[in-house]
């Protein structure tokens, strides 16, 4: 028994089961076809929804499944354990993005136009933070939004954003008062189809089915019942997101550890080299398990801290943490299983090749490995609380 | 150092244990170990505060004197001494408990209970554990130290190396090959034809390490551990907390570590501010922390799972060779904040640095528990 059982019941051991069942029957058989086309389609967002995936903690008045994010969890662990990275992104960032600004802050009337439809599947959204010239430094945001009557005009632009071509909406952080650069960002639901947004899809190292853009506004006009929670509170909100943020990326991370380890366990008891499976070879055996006993350790760490998350303790630390440490051993196990495969672990036709491009992008986004130290050398050194 | 994360496993009762540990490391261990070290064993009178404390008896029935607890208490007392840094000074009462008290409890036939166990829970006895021999470490399979019965006796010969209080012990618990099979011993280490050199190393100079040579040692027949034969599955039977005592070990020792480096960063001043507001050494040391944060809720979860009766071979294995890495990565970076100073015997790192070179070699090397978990995660073996 693995020791992560100590947290799961018989219900989420069903449960993804079932995760299984829809990545094997949904999104395997397209996911080749996605990788080139850079983009999922639309279906397999209707497909999840009606297995309760988009909207798996959301409250059942929306249309969630009312469950709690250990659920979320399994689905984004074992979703990333079958190594299709680009399509559980596009799913994953709508539900564990834009969804969770509209629950958490939005007004009954944005739920039910926005939140709903996204819980069924019916629209997607994505999340405009990142701009050309500010990543995590948010204070250095330029999109500026400035009300006129019941509208704001919205001028500025967004990038790295993922479903940025198709979504219909997007929940983007603009400043409504320009001077003051913390209590100025505020959110916005932005429709994709308004007059004045374009969408210019970019070309990527990895994750390529999925669908990323920059997003530019000019003169967009948005009415002012789109604000989501109060002006000037954006940057509370997002601090107050970030937790979720993080465990999410973690919990994909860490899926994706798995699912490398899966895949280069049975490679090499069937790659046979001098004469014997190469897994008889000592120095392969040794690295194999000192990367299985990372991810062991690092998934009891992570099970443990979506507990107390789930009980509602604040677990800032515990998510910078895991975000950091999970974005990198997932490249450090995809890199060092990638050597396993020799030649054929360069090869497209194995998946290990597509993971390792697909992989290099967690210790980046949701804040780089960097951002994640300055914020816990502020937490562990400084004493500081969030 | 701050333990939410692993606040479910831990009780009032625990803290308050915690905190009887650290008055007794603070007392009695402390203010002694340069002298200790100097003198490359603790005193006596060590094991008998030890006993007061319970600690010497904390999972052992209360029939035998001790405290009736579970391994989560083991893991407080090892983990909580590991933190204060005293290295070689508590190597000898945490294997006192860790190892020669485990095999009297679980094997031993209640007259070597109340001869031996009873005594050493008291701190009267100070018992070591002989397995390793100098031409077999890991690879018990070879070791060559001989009992021959005859008439209501053992006839012991052979030789045992790197023996945790080897000098200053009473007993041993011994594995010896009878009729070619792996058994256990207790030997009296006053018997006639036993012998002891002391040993001198790289690091936990404080711990009295020997190499024991029996020349025709006469055992009672009834010091037999268990049955003849049994040697080799007593002593896997015992490996779980044998490991998991190594990792308490490293996470204690990390977190000591890791305070007394963030604390001398605070102090420490170059180019006109402290290290701590260094970008390359905060990143560095929060690399560390993240470290011992996810090896300690594994220990923790790990340790909970053990004392509910669950097998934790596995996870005992990947604890012993990532907490003891890990012990040996923070001591050798965090030495390296510190600068000269690091290098000078005044700080305790230079010393801390010495001391945890050794977790990764005692009870099964870092090579060996990879390959114990390779059997496990490549070949699907299960223990």
């Amino acid at each position: 028994m693995s020791g992560i059982q100590y947290f799961m019941t018989e219900e989420h051991d069903m449960f993804r089961k079932s995760v299984d069942d829809f990545v094997k029957a949904n999104i395997l058989p397209n996911f080749e076809q996605w990788e080139k086309d850079g983009y999922i389609g639309r279906e397999i967002y209707k497909q999840a929804a009606e297995l309760g995936l988009l909207g798996i903690a959301m409250p059942e008045e929306y249309g969630g499944t009312g469950l709690d994010d250990i659920f979320s969890m399994i689905w984004l662990e074992q979703g990333a354990r079958h190594n299709v990275a680009g399509a559980m992104l596009g799913l994953c960032t709508h539900s564990y993005l834009p969804m969770q600004y509209l629950n958490k802050f939005a007004s009954e009337d944005l739920k039910k136009k926005y939140l709903t439809p996204s819980c069924s599947g019916d629209l997607i959204g994505c999340l405009g933070m990142t701009e050309p010239f500010a990543g995590s430094d948010l204070a250095a945001l330029r999109t500026t939004a400035v009300k006129e009557g019941d509208h704001y005009i919205v001028n500025g632009s967004k990038t790295f954003i993922t479903n940025g071509v198709y979504a219909d909406y997007i929940v983007a952080a603009v400043k409504t008062n320009p001077e003051d650069q913390r209590a100025g960002v505020s959110l916005l639901v932005i429709d994709a189809n308004s007059e004045g947004y374009s969408t210019t899809k970019l070309d990527k190292l990895g994750i390529r089915s999925s669908d990323t853009a920059e997003i530019a506004f000019q003169d967009v006009k948005v009415p002012a019942s789109n604000l989501i929670g109060e002006e000037g509170k954006g940057f509370l909100y997002m601090m107050m997101s970030l937790q979720i943020e993080r465990l999410s990326i973690a919990w994909a991370c860490l899926g994706g550890c798995l699912g490398v380890m899966d895949v280069t366990k049975q490679y090499i008891q069937e790659r046979e080299a001098f004469g014997k499976p190469i897994a008889k070879f000592q120095t392969i055996r040794h690295k194999m398990v000192e990367m299985e006993t990372e991810i062991e350790a690092t998934r009891a760490f992570m099970y443990l801290s979506t507990q107390r998350f789930v009980k509602g303790e604040s677990i800032v630390k515990e998510a910078t943490m895991l975000k950091l440490k999970t974005a990198e051993l997932l490249n450090q196990v995809a890199d060092d299983c990638l050597q396993f495969f020799g030649g054929y672990g360069f090869m497209e036709e194995f998946p290990i090749a597509r993971v390792y491009r697909d992989q290099r992008v967690n210790p980046i986004y949701g804040g780089t490995s960097e951002i994640m130290k300055e914020i816990l050398s502020k937490i562990v050194i400084d004493g500081v609380k969030y | 150092m701050s333990k939410e994360s692993i606040q479910q496993f831990v009780t009032e009762e625990h803290e308050m244990f915690r905190q009887s540990v650290n008055d007794f490391a603070v007392k009695y261990i402390v203010p002694n170990i340069a002298k200790w070290e100097k003198e490359g064993e603790v005193s006596r009178e060590l094991f008998k505060q030890a006993a007061e404390l319970g600690a010497l008896g904390i999972n052992i029935d209360s029939k035998y004197g001790g405290l009736g607890l579970d391994a989560m208490y083991n893991m407080i007392w090892v983990e909580e001494l590991s933190r204060q840094n005293v290295g070689g000074s508590a190597s000898g009462i945490i294997n006192h408990l860790q190892l020669p008290i485990q095999y009297l409890d679980k094997f031993g036939s209640e007259e070597l209970k109340q001869k031996y166990l009873v005594p050493s829970v008291s701190g009267d006895l100070i018992g070591a554990l002989g397995m390793t021999e100098p031409g077999a470490g890991s690879d018990l399979a070879a070791i060559s130290t001989t009992a021959v019965k005859e008439g209501d006796h053992y006839i012991v010969n052979g030789s045992k190396t790197f023996i945790t209080s080897g000098i200053m012990a009473d007993y041993m618990v011994t594995a010896v090959k009878i009729d070619g099979k792996v058994s256990m011993l207790v030997i009296d280490t006053k018997s006639e034809g036993y012998s002891c050199t002391k040993l001198d190393k790289l690091g936990i100079r404080a711990s009295d390490t020997a190499e024991i040579g029996m020349d025709n040692v006469k055992v009672p027949a009834e010091n037999l551990i268990g049955e003849e034969g049994k040697g080799f599955y007593y002593m896997m039977r015992n490996l779980q907390i044998e490991r998991l005592g190594i990792a308490w070990g490293g996470v204690g020792s990390c977190e000591g570590i890791l305070d007394m480096t963030i604390q001398y960063i605070h102090e420490r001043e170059a180019f006109g501010k402290p290290l701590a507001k260094l970008q390359i050494i905060r990143h560095k040391l929060v690399e560390l922390q993240t470290e011992l944060e996810v090896i300690r809720a594994f220990t923790y979860l790990t340790t909970q799972r053990f004392c509910n009766g669950e097998d934790v071979t596995k996870e005992a294995s990947m604890l012993k060779l990532k907490a003891a890495e890990l012990g040996n990565i923070t001591a050798d970076q965090c030495l390296q904040f510190f600068g000269g100073y690091g290098f000078m015997e005044e700080f305790p790192i230079a010393r801390i640095y010495r001391d945890n070179r050794i977790s990764p070699i005692y009870a099964g090397t870092s090579e060996i528990m990879k390959e114990i978990l390779a059997k496990m995660v490549i070949d699907g073996k299960t223990y």
